[in-house]
């Protein structure tokens, strides 16, 4: 090899690396200091108290339980409208116009700021209805899960071969039950990849939250009224002044963490296995 | 050529057959492009009809205009008639899920679902007809006799049918279409990516096919077109060149660019 091109090689690497390097060297920082903060902070009680006024001690039993019912509830209002939406743009509205101008608007929902959505459905909800609650939160969770379940709808779909649809409708079977048997079994994987990772996102989304569930210092169960969430938990008490609020902030943080760590882990074991 | 010959004696002429499929001045379109013109040929019921002719003939585009499976795809559309027992299938209120019960295809590769070989042998039944449990397994059985898989796959119906063999995967593809009992079979290029055992074992069962289906083999093997067909018709540049008995085509073909092709002065 020439001396110029050899040299280039090693210029290239050099800055691929130290580009790698820069990005890698945060996240582990991020990483270190929430495990090594948030791990002293950890203990058992975490689970069984509520929230504590200043200068007590306590724990994110209602925080952890809110933030469990609102993402459930995104889920259980995203998923199934995004996997029909993405249905539609992959497979009955593959080439229509119509299609492709709500896959535009999908991704412009995609790349939306979170505290957009917040807004949206603060004027949609939290001023009629005159209060924050935590069916407000759910609603914008969703809202935030929603293209990114459809996006990931539509590209997995995709990636099947037409050679399966044209296998199904050459037996004289109609399009939605192909789709139903035949599509979204073999797309499945990646479908609920999707899910996975907007379940990942949603559960460390504070900004939609601020502005619809807000937050509750007590136990509350009930969606009408504000709902206590793990994220502007972590949020109000990281800014305040108290220790013990702050130790509480970074056990949450840990554990938001480890979940979203652990999602992800999953996700790349399922995609592992489809292959 | 002289062993054409062989192969192909004691093979009766076709063509007083009743046609079970009357194709008339039928056309087909890619978009701009024009892929076919002016085809008209008619298939005689219970016998194998083969199309040779070169890559891009059109062959594929016709077969798959028999189903109409081309309408999944915008741009494409026939014109002309295809008449099959006399009614034109290509129009607008023909309706699709009949028309594809009763004329069934197989494809170039392997398609089976990702199921259970029973699963993807009921899959098309369980729709079209309702079935008692008892009923159901004597039809799944009946098909996958017919296709001559039964004896391989008879313990381990529950099994995937991704862990077949190639060949396997496509007399499990050939049962599946069986089994809603068409009338039509189309075999696009059905062996073009099996083994020669493989291949040979579905020549077999196309053979013992024909005597109950009216069947349409699209094929690169000119090989293939001799030894399972009665009738074979030879495709150039999208237009019909010659079409007659088998035997006929193989021997004494009648235009210069049929007997060019199958000595294989090009294709």
């Amino acid at each position: 090899m020439p001396l110029r091109r050899k040299l280039a090689d090693i210029l290239a690497l050099l800055f691929a690396g130290a580009a790698t390097l820069f990005g890698l060297v945060w996240l582990v920082w991020i990483l270190w200091t929430t495990a090594l903060q948030g791990g002293a902070a950890l203990s058992p009680v975490l689970f069984t108290q509520m929230t504590p006024p200043p200068g007590e001690s306590g724990g994110l039993l209602n925080a952890f339980y809110g933030s469990a019912v609102m993402v459930l509830l995104a889920l259980a209002i995203g998923t199934p409208i995004g996997i029909a939406a993405g249905t539609y743009l992959a497979e009955h509205g593959r080439y229509s116009r119509l299609a492709a101008v709500v896959s535009f608007i999908n991704d412009i929902l995609l790349s939306a700021p979170s505290i957009v959505i917040g807004l949206f459905i603060y004027e949609l909800v939290v001023r009629p209805s005159g209060h924050f609650s935590g069916l407000a939160g759910a609603l914008a969770l969703a809202m935030v899960l929603l293209p990114i379940v459809v996006r990931t709808t539509d590209e997995a779909l995709r990636l099947v071969p037409n050679t399966m649809r044209e296998a199904g409708f050459a037996l004289g079977i109609p399009r939605w039950r192909v789709t139903a048997r035949v599509l979204y079994k073999a797309a499945l994987s990646g479908i609920v990849t999707g899910v996975l990772l907007g379940l990942a996102r949603i559960a460390g989304e504070t900004a939609p939250l601020l502005f619809t569930a807000l937050n509750n210092q007590f136990w509350s169960a009930d969606l009408s009224q504000p709902l206590a969430n793990v994220p502007v938990v972590i949020f109000q008490y990281a800014m305040s002044p108290y220790d013990q609020w702050h130790e509480l902030a970074w056990a949450g943080a840990f554990v938001l963490t480890a979940f979203v760590l652990c999602l992800n882990l999953g996700v790349r074991f399922l995609a592992r296995g489809a292959k | 050529m002289i062993q054409f010959q062989e192969r192909i004696s004691g093979q009766v002429s076709t063509a007083d057959a009743p046609a079970k499929i009357d194709i008339r001045g039928m056309g087909f379109f890619y978009g701009k492009s024009h892929a076919l013109r002016d085809v008209t040929l008619s298939v005689p019921a219970d016998a194998v009809t083969a199309i040779i002719g070169p890559s891009g003939c059109g062959k594929s585009t016709l077969l798959r205009a028999i189903n109409r499976i081309y309408e999944i795809y915008p741009d494409q559309y026939a014109t002309g008639e295809i008449l099959l027992d006399g009614r034109n299938l290509l129009e607008r209120r023909y309706s699709l899920s009949a028309l594809r019960r009763r004329v069934g295809m197989v494809f170039q590769k392997p398609t089976p679902f990702s199921t259970t070989i029973r699963n993807n042998v009921a899959f098309a039944l369980s729709y079209f007809e309702r079935l008692s449990k008892s009923e159901m397994s004597d039809r799944i059985e009946e098909a996958l006799r017919q296709a001559a898989l039964w004896d391989e796959v008879k313990d381990k119906l529950g099994a995937s049918a991704l862990s077949l063999s190639g060949g396997q995967q496509q007399r499990l593809c050939i049962a599946r279409t069986l089994a809603v009992r068409p009338e039509v079979i189309l075999l696009d290029e059905p062996t073009s990516a099996l083994d020669p055992i493989s291949t040979a074992r579905i020549e077999e069962l196309i053979s013992e096919l024909r005597e109950r289906f009216t069947i349409v083999i699209v094929t690169h093997n000119m090989q293939q077109a001799a030894r399972v067909s009665q009738r074979t018709a030879f495709f150039h540049l999208g237009e019909l060149i010659e079409v007659g008995d088998t035997s006929q085509i193989f021997t004494n073909p009648q235009v210069q660019r049929t007997q060019d092709y199958i000595t294989g002065r090009y294709g």
